[in-house]
């Protein structure tokens, strides 16, 4: 997820390309096809979390990846990582047309890591609309969560603050409210644990004085 | 494929977020606190004896109701600016921009023209007057000659008309994909078969309240359950239930809160007097007032609206509206408002059949407009949108109706010029009152205006012959004058079912 926190990857974003049908002598049309080439930083393949956009009346986007395995030595290879998702319900109308969407890596069918170039795919086949694209378009990386560290440092930001009071023949209040919650858990217990069962061993001929205890 | 959960937990953080430190939050937690005191509840299994406690004393459906509202609203993409969730398309956000801004013109230059000010306050004398005759400010005749609506619906519709979205290719002006209407916007409007699988309880086997009222009856009201008496609704209610059944449907459940902020709106009324409030009593006094049905109802229309026209917690709807309100101060205190236009009193008018007590009527009719009329007179992209609406009407007619359609195009009757007036009132004013209460009882159950638009269509194949009759845009009207003796839900099980395509 794209958290606040999470800074985009920063690529460059080439100029995207219209695919065109026949040749320009018999007169080129327009095939609704369109390839958007964006580059990674060079030399520092990137692991996707997510890619967000906006949509500017895009029917369909595939999603190429360019990864490079780190250790091999072949070269970086394309691979798909999700076809033709489909971003507006109907090619045709609105709805759809400019919205917010994101891509995240679980949706696509490869392991977006050490990419080192992304190619979106845009179709758009009807011919209702004058241009399409996608715009905004960002690339976030995937962050390793580390509870433990975060936990850590958070605790360490706390300014320990340890003052021994002055204490003139009172008890030291540490030892005073462990024994205190010692004696609330035992209450607590107590409660939960009641039974109907009398405390036989303490009573000496129907009376419960301590200081008559029998010894035999 | 994407992981639902992940999917699912945004939206329910989402939702977290907007009712906690809401009043229904505050009152279950108090209940919670309170029945701790409960012999029932044991520690060790603290959370689900409260939780249990919960259910059984019906706060857990309410909570139930309050998130089932929640999940009615648009979800958004945490990199969306707040604009683009009230509209997407920038070219509509623009459209209904400019549009706000000539109406609060017209209704500035007026101030100006007049020599009354946008707000004003009362001095005491008029303060105490108008607390005297409060439940009889329909005796009051003002002279209002001078004041003229800031506009009305026909106004509007040209603004409609002259909407193009700067993407869209028109150069295809005469095709097999052509479009014989006004509206040259391409938003995703429903068909007959699409509409056949959405409306299935409208069907011509299942039977309808006000056709067949034999129909069995769900006691939903005892069980409080807003998505039940939703369902419920689809099939029309009975009279008796139909005011508690469209509160729960709203959630609009007459708190004391609510009961308050009416007061205080009533106060604001008596302290202060709009420019706004003019045109108010104006329109009342045009439409309402000159109707058999709704007259009795004048005062109740007055306290209503006057409350409605200061009322800021209506500025939250607008979150999801692309309008931005008005803003005017007074001493200092921002009000903000909606500006009236030529037959709005008519919105609360059929609602005054179901409500006689004011602050229970201002509530639900507050809620049946952030939820449904504001879409009638604002520039969206919405299915419940007029823009779709209207493009709905005139789809529908040119696909099942073409000879009348090209008829009335040609004789210079576009259909939608006459159907418009309907449509932006949601029929109000236009069927005898029952049924259009029955027509309103399907907005609520399907929570959409889109059988507003396939009533118009559905009334226009009612009076067909007439109309292929007729050579004139005058007799065209004269044809779809009175609409008066309609019954509303066989029209549309016909022109949905019987159809044939």
């Amino acid at each position: 997820m794209s958290g606040e926190d999470v800074q985009p990857v920063s690529c460059s974003i080439k100029p995207p390309v219209y695919l065109q049908m026949g040749d320009s002598e018999t007169g080129a049309a327009p095939s609704g096809v369109c390839v958007v080439d964006v580059a990674l930083p060079f030399g520092k393949p990137v692991n996707i979390q997510e890619i967000t956009f906006k949509n500017y009346y895009t029917a369909y986007v595939t999603v190429r990846l360019l990864r490079k395995s780190p250790g091999q030595e072949g070269p970086a290879k394309w691979c798909t990582a999700l076809r033709d998702l489909p971003l507006m319900d109907n090619p045709h109308t609105e709805a759809g047309s400019q919205d917010y969407c994101s891509v995240h890596r679980a949706q696509m069918q490869v392991e977006p890591d050490h990419v080192t170039s992304v190619r979106l795919i845009l179709r758009q086949p009807s011919s209702a609309w004058l241009t399409f694209s996608l715009e905004e378009v960002n690339i976030f990386p995937h962050v390793e969560p580390n509870p433990e560290k975060e936990v850590s440092d958070w605790l360490s930001d706390l300014t320990l603050v340890d003052q021994h009071p002055d204490l003139e023949g009172l008890p030291d209040p540490q030892t005073v409210s462990s024994s205190i919650q010692q004696m609330w858990a035992l209450t607590e217990v107590m409660q939960t644990n009641q039974t109907t069962a009398s405390i036989g061993r303490y009573d000496v001929d129907g009376c419960y004085d301590i200081n008559l205890l029998s010894l035999t | 494929m994407m992981d639902d959960g992940s999917e699912l937990s945004p939206t329910v953080a989402h939702i977290v977020r907007r009712l906690r430190g809401s009043h229904l939050h505050s009152q279950i937690e108090r209940r919670a606190k309170d029945c701790l005191h409960q012999p029932e509840i044991k520690l060790d299994s603290l959370k689900e004896d409260v939780r249990s406690f919960l259910k059984t004393s019906g706060w857990e459906r309410q909570l139930q109701n309050a998130v089932y509202r929640e999940l009615q609203l648009p979800p958004s993409h945490p990199a969306a600016p707040p604009e683009h969730l009230k509209e997407p398309l920038a070219y509509m956000r623009k459209a209904q921009a400019s549009w706000e801004k000539r109406v609060l013109k017209s209704l500035n230059s007026m101030s100006t023209e007049l020599g009354v000010p946008l707000a004003r306050m009362r001095p005491a004398a008029e303060q105490k007057e108008l607390a005297n005759k409060w439940n009889e400010m329909g005796t009051d005749e003002p002279d209002l000659t001078s004041f003229r609506p800031v506009y009305a619906p026909k106004d509007f519709l040209e603004v409609l008309i002259g909407l193009r979205n700067p993407n869209h290719d028109g150069s295809e002006a005469v095709g097999v994909r052509s479009h014989w209407g006004l509206i040259q916007v391409p938003l995703n409007v429903r068909d007959i078969p699409q509409l056949r699988r959405a409306y299935s309880e409208l069907s011509l086997t299942t039977g309808q309240l006000g056709i067949d009222d034999h129909a069995h009856i769900h006691p939903v009201i005892v069980e409080q359950d807003s998505a039940a008496a939703q369902q419920y609704s689809r099939q029309g209610c009975s009279t008796g239930l139909r005011a508690d059944l469209w509160a729960l449907i709203l959630n609009s459940n007459n708190q004391p809160q609510d009961v308050m902020h009416y007061e205080q709106l009533t106060a604001g009324v008596i302290q202060h007097d709009l420019l706004v409030d003019n045109l108010i009593y104006k329109d009342v006094k045009l439409t309402a007032s000159n109707d058999d049905y709704y007259f009795v109802f004048e005062d109740f229309l007055y306290q209503v609206l006057l409350c409605f026209s200061r009322d800021t917690a209506v500025l939250e709807h607008f979150k999801y509206n692309s309008a931005t309100p008005p803003r005017s101060f007074i001493q200092g205190e921002r009000m903000s408002r909606v500006i009236p236009f030529h037959g709005f009193s008519m919105y609360v008018a059929p609602l005054c059949f179901l409500y006689n007590e004011p602050s229970k009527l201002y509530s639900v009719f507050r809620e049946m407009y952030i939820r449904y009329f504001f879409r009638l007179h604002s520039i969206s992209s919405s299915p419940s949108g007029i823009v779709s609406l209207c493009l709905q009407f005139e789809r529908l007619l040119q696909t099942h109706l073409p000879q009348l359609f090209y008829h009335l195009r040609q004789i210079g009757a576009q259909p939608l010029r006459i159907a418009f007036k309907w449509m932006v009132r949601a029929f109000s004013g236009y069927l005898s009152t029952d049924q259009l209460l029955l027509l309103w009882d399907r907005i609520l159950g399907y929570d959409s205006l889109e059988v507003v638009a396939v009533l118009a269509a559905a009334v226009f194949a009612f009076r067909a012959e007439n109309l292929m009759e007729v050579t004139s845009l005058g007799s065209a009207e004269a044809v779809l004058a009175d609409l008066s003796t309609l019954k509303v839900m066989p029209l549309i099980q016909v022109f949905l079912f019987a159809t044939a395509i």
